[in-house]
C-alpha cells in the first residue's frame, strides 16, 4: 500500500499544488509537507504529497552507483 | 518520467545484480530475504527481478498488502455500513475482496452506494457537497496512509463536517516486523524495508529491531535499481557479518521521517492491539481513533460489529501473507483462484502476493 | 453456467473468452466463438464480422463511439486479410438523448466511413426507454473480400516469426480512462482510433508472407499476444524497451498503477511474419502515416502446448505476461 509517485510541482495554491507526473496533472494536498516551491519534486500517495524529494541526494546516489559499478 | 526512468536503467541493474550474485556465490548457502510492502511485491513481479539472481536467493513476500492482512471481521464492518445505507468511500483495492461470496463490487452492482476514491480528500469533498448523506470511509493501510486520514479527520473537525466517519483498520509496520523476526520457522536473513512507510516514520524505529534480532535491514525505494541495490547491500552485510539498518532510499526517506505527518498521526490515533490475517493479534500493531475523535468513529456511530468469518476452504492466504508459504503451495492457486475468480484477498488485491506472482508467472 | 454475468465477462480478458466459447458451443457455431467468419463462395472468400460498441463515455479525446464503430469493424476485417467494403449500422438510442448529439455521432460515422473507404449500405434504429441503454449503443457488421493468396489466422504463427507492432500502445484505453474523470487527472492522452486498411494493402501489394494479423483492442497488447500464442500453440517473447509508449500514456499509467500492456488500442496492428521478412516489412510500414512508428518487438521463440507470452523487462528481468483477468481497476495505494 505504498504506491507513491514522484511528480513535479507546477503551481502552488495554498494548501494544494498542481503536480505533473510526466504530463499527467493532478491537484495534490500539501497538508503533510512544508515549504514546497514550483520546480520541487514531491512523492504523492493517494492525492497527498508525503515528502519533498531531495534531488541532490538522488543525483549523487545515481552517480555513485554508476561510478562504483563501472565495468 | 524523471526520478523513475533513471532507476529502470537495465545496464545499471545488470551490473548491481552481478555484484549481488558474486556475494551470493561467496555466501554459498540459501539466503532468505523478505520484503514487506505490497508495492515491492508488485515491483519485483512487474520487472521480473527474481530472474536476475542466483538460485540460492529466496526472495519472499511478507504481510505487505494492507487489504490482505485485514481480517474478515474488519471487512464485515465495511459491508455492514454499506448494507445499512451509508455511502462507503474506499480505495479501489478493496472493491473485489470476497466476503462470504460477495464483494463491494457485487453490492455496488446491487445498487448500494459504494464509491471508489483515489484520495481520502475526495471523500471529504463529497461529504461537504452531499450533506444529506452519511459517508463512511474504509480506513485500510499502513503508516504511509494513516497520516492522510488523520489530516482529513482534523479538517472535518475544523470545518464542522458531521456526516463523515471512519472505520479505522490501519496497521503499523515495526510491530509486525518484530513478530516476523521472532517467528522461529521463518528464519529471515535480511529485510527489505518499506520505502514509503519509512518516508513517514523515518529510519529510527528499525534500529531497535535490528539490534535485537541481528538481521540486516535496508530501507528501499521501488524501482529496479533501488531493489537490486538493496539486495546487494543486505548480501554485503551478511558476507561481512554485520547487521544494521541502512537507507537506500535517501532521496525520499529522511532519518527522522516526516515529522509533521507523525505528529498528525499521533494526534488523531493511538496504537492498539490488532489482529492480522495469518498472524493473530499483535500488540500495539493497529491504530484506533483517540477519545476526543470518537465522533468520527464509524464503528461507534453506526453500531458496526466485527463479525468473524472463516476464509474459504483451502485458502492459504494466512500463510502466504505471513511468508511461510508461497502461492504455488496453495491448492487453489491458478487452478481455481485466479484474478478473475479470486478466492481470497491475496489474489484480489492488486498488491496481494498471489496476484503479483500470478502476473509474473511464478 | 452458474451465477450471474459480471462486468468482467465483457472486459476482453479470459472470462470474456470463456463466455463466448460457451455461447458458441451451445449454438454449435462453426466460428468457434470468434467474431469473424470467412465465407467461401465460387468467386472467392468473403470476410464477415460483427461488433457492438458501448463506449463509455461516448466521446473521448480523439475518438467517439461513431468513429469507433466504423474503425472497429473495418479493422476486424483487415485482421482477416480482407479489404473492407460494406458495413451495416444499427443504433440503439436511449430516450431523451439530445438530437444534436445523435447527429454529431452520425456525422462522425459518415466521416470515418469515407476515410476508411467503406459504404454503409443498410441499417436500423431503435429507441429504448430511459435507462434501457447508456445514451447510445451501436452495432456494425462488415463484409469485405479476402485478398487472394492471403491466409492469415491466429493459428498460423510459427516458431521463428518476428512480431511487429505498428505504433504506440495504450492510447485509446488511456483516453477512455482519462475521459471518465474518476480520478481527477488531467492528461494529454488521445485515442489512436484509425482504420488499418492501408497497412495490409501495402504489405499484400508487395506479396508479404503474412502469418497472423491481430489488433490489440480490449485487453491490450498482452491479451492479444496470448490469443495468438494459445491458438498457434507457441511461446512468444517480447522486449519491453522495444515497445513504443507515449510519454503522456506512460505518466498516466504510472499514476494509476496500471500497465499500458493491458490498455486497448484502436489504431494498431500486430503482425507475425517470418523473421527474414521483418526488416522489409518495417520499412514498408514506416512509410505510412498510420504505422510510422512500426517496429519489431519480439519473436516467436518456440512451441508451447498451452501458449505462453514472456516479457523481457527494461530492467533485464524475464516475466510471464498473462491475459488480462477482470477489469484493470487502477491501483491506488
Amino acid at each position: 500500500m505504498c504506491l507513491g509517485i514522484p511528480g513535479r510541482v507546477e503551481e502552488v495554491k495554498g494548501e494544494e499544488a498542481v503536480v505533473s507526473f510526466g504530463g499527467t496533472r493532478r491537484s495534490v494536498r500539501l497538508d503533510l509537507v512544508e515549504n514546497v516551491s514550483v520546480g520541487d519534486y514531491v512523492i504523492v500517495h493517494a492525492g497527498f504529497a508525503i515528502q519533498v524529494l531531495d534531488q541532490e541526494a538522488a543525483l549523487e546516489m545515481l552517480e555513485a552507483l554508476r561510478e562504483v559499478f563501472k565495468e | 518520467m524523471r526520478f523513475i526512468q533513471e532507476y529502470r536503467d537495465g545496464e545499471l541493474v545488470r551490473r548491481i545484480a552481478g555484484r549481488a550474485n558474486e556475494l551470493l556465490e561467496r555466501l554459498g548457502r540459501r539466503v532468505k530475504i523478505m520484503e514487506v510492502c505490497g508495492t515491492h511485491t508488485m515491483a519485483v513481479a512487474r520487472h521480473g527481478l527474481k530472474s536476475l539472481f542466483k538460485e540460492n536467493l529466496d526472495l519472499i513476500s511478507g504481510p505487505g498488502c494492507p487489504v490482505c492482512v485485514t481480517p474478515n471481521s474488519g471487512f464485515a464492518m465495511v459491508f455492514q455500513a454499506a448494507e445499512a445505507g451509508k455511502t462507503v468511500a474506499t480505495f479501489g483495492d478493496m472493491m473485489r475482496v470476497p466476503l462470504n461470496g460477495r464483494s463491494l463490487l457485487t453490492l455496488k452492482g446491487e445498487g448500494l452506494d459504494i464509491r471508489v476514491v483515489y484520495s481520502p480528500y475526495d471523500a471529504i469533498k463529497m461529504a461537504v457537497e452531499e450533506p444529506g448523506r452519511e459517508f463512511v470511509m474504509a480506513g485500510i493501510g499502513f503508516e504511509t496512509t494513516s497520516p492522510l486520514f488523520a489530516s482529513i479527520i482534523l479538517r472535518c473537525r475544523e470545518k464542522g463536517v458531521r456526516n463523515l466517519s471512519l472505520i479505522s483498520l490501519f496497521k503499523l509496520m515495526p510491530p509486525v516486523l518484530n513478530a516476523l523476526l521472532e517467528a522461529e520457522d521463518l528464519k529471515i536473513d535480511g529485510l527489505i524495508l518499506p520505502g514509503h512507510v519509512s518516508t513517514i516514520i523515518g529510519v529510527k524505529p528499525y534500529a531497535e529491531l535490528v539490534e535485537k534480532h541481528r538481521v540486516p535491514a535496508v530501507v528501499t525505494g521501488f524501482e529496479p535499481v533501488d531493489i537490486v541495490e538493496s539486495i546487494r547491500m543486505i548480501l554485503k552485510q551478511l558476507a561481512e557479518n554485520r547487521s544494521m539498518v541502512e537507507n537506500e532510499y535517501a532521496r525520499t526517506v529522511r532519518h527522522g521521517g516526516n515529522v509533521k505527518a507523525i505528529r498528525l498521526m499521533q494526534e488523531v490515533f493511538k496504537p492498539v492491539d490488532s489482529e492480522w490475517r495469518g498472524l493473530g493479534v499483535i500488540p500495539g500493531s493497529g491504530l484506533a481513533l483517540r477519545e476526543e475523535f470518537r465522533f468520527f468513529d464509524a464503528v461507534e456511530k453506526h453500531g458496526l460489529k466485527p463479525v468473524e468469518a472463516a476464509d474459504p476452504q483451502g485458502c492459504l492466504c494466512g500463510e502466504v501473507v505471513r511468508g511461510s508459504r508461497k502461492p504455488v503451495e496453495c491448492r487453489l492457486y491458478r487452478k481455481v483462484c485466479r484474478p478473475d475468480n479470486p478466492v481470497g484477498p491475496c489474489m484480489v488485491s492488486s498488491e496481494g502476493t498471489c496476484a503479483a506472482y500470478y502476473y509474473a508467472g511464478l | 453456467m452458474a451465477g450471474r454475468i459480471a462486468l468482467e465477462h465483457g472486459a476482453g480478458g479470459r472470462l470474456m473468452h470463456e463466455l463466448i466459447g460457451t455461447i458458441a458451443g451451445r449454438l454449435n457455431s462453426p466460428s468457434r466463438g470468434v467474431d469473424k467468419a470467412v465465407l467461401h463462395t465460387r468467386t472467392g472468400r468473403i470476410a464477415f464480422t460483427t461488433d457492438s460498441f458501448v463506449m463509455k463515455p461516448p466521446v473521448v479525446n480523439g475518438c467517439d463511439i461513431g468513429m469507433l464503430s466504423v474503425n472497429g469493424t473495418v479493422n476486424d476485417l483487415v485482421t482477416m486479410g480482407a479489404k473492407p467494403e460494406y458495413l451495416s449500422l444499427s443504433l440503439i438510442i436511449e430516450e431523451s438523448l439530445e438530437s444534436d448529439f445523435l447527429m454529431s455521432i452520425v456525422e462522425s460515422i459518415g466521416k470515418a466511413a469515407k476515410n476508411a473507404g467503406v459504404k454503409i449500405v443498410t441499417g436500423d434504429v431503435k429507441v429504448v426507454e430511459k435507462g434501457g441503454c447508456d445514451k447510445i449503443f451501436i452495432n456494425t457488421s462488415g463484409v469485405g473480400r479476402v485478398y487472394r493468396g492471403v491466409n492469415v489466422s491466429t493459428t498460423r504463427a510459427k516458431p521463428g516469426d518476428a512480431v511487429i507492432l505498428t505504433g504506440s500502445i495504450g492510447d485509446h484505453g488511456a483516453a477512455v480512462l482519462a475521459a471518465r474523470g474518476e480520478f481527477q487527472l488531467e492528461a494529454d492522452v488521445q485515442s489512436d482510433c484509425a482504420p488499418l486498411t492501408s497497412i495490409v494493402e501495402a504489405l499484400v501489394r508487395r506479396k508479404a508472407p503474412l502469418h497472423t494479423l491481430i489488433d490489440p483492442t480490449r485487453g491490450g497488447l498482452a491479451t492479444s499476444l496470448n490469443e495468438v500464442a494459445e491458438s498457434s500453440r507457441v511461446s512468444v517473447e517480447i522486449r519491453e524497451e522495444d515497445i513504443p509508449v507515449r510519454d503522456e500514456v506512460q505518466g498516466f499509467c504510472e499514476v494509476l498503477g496500471i500497465e499500458p500492456l493491458y490498455l486497448g488500442c484502436e489504431g494498431r496492428l500486430v503482425i507475425f511474419v517470418p523473421q527474414a521478412y521483418a526488416e522489409k516489412a518495417v520499412r514498408v510500414l514506416r512509410r505510412l502515416k498510420v504505422s510510422k512508428d512500426a517496429c519489431v518487438i519480439g519473436r516467436v521463440v518456440g512451441r508451447s502446448r498451452m501458449g505462453e507470452v514472456w516479457l523481457r523487462t527494461r530492467a533485464g528481468g524475464l516475466r510471464s505476461l498473462p491475459m488480462l483477468h477482470g477489469i484493470p481497476l487502477p491501483r491506488i495505494c
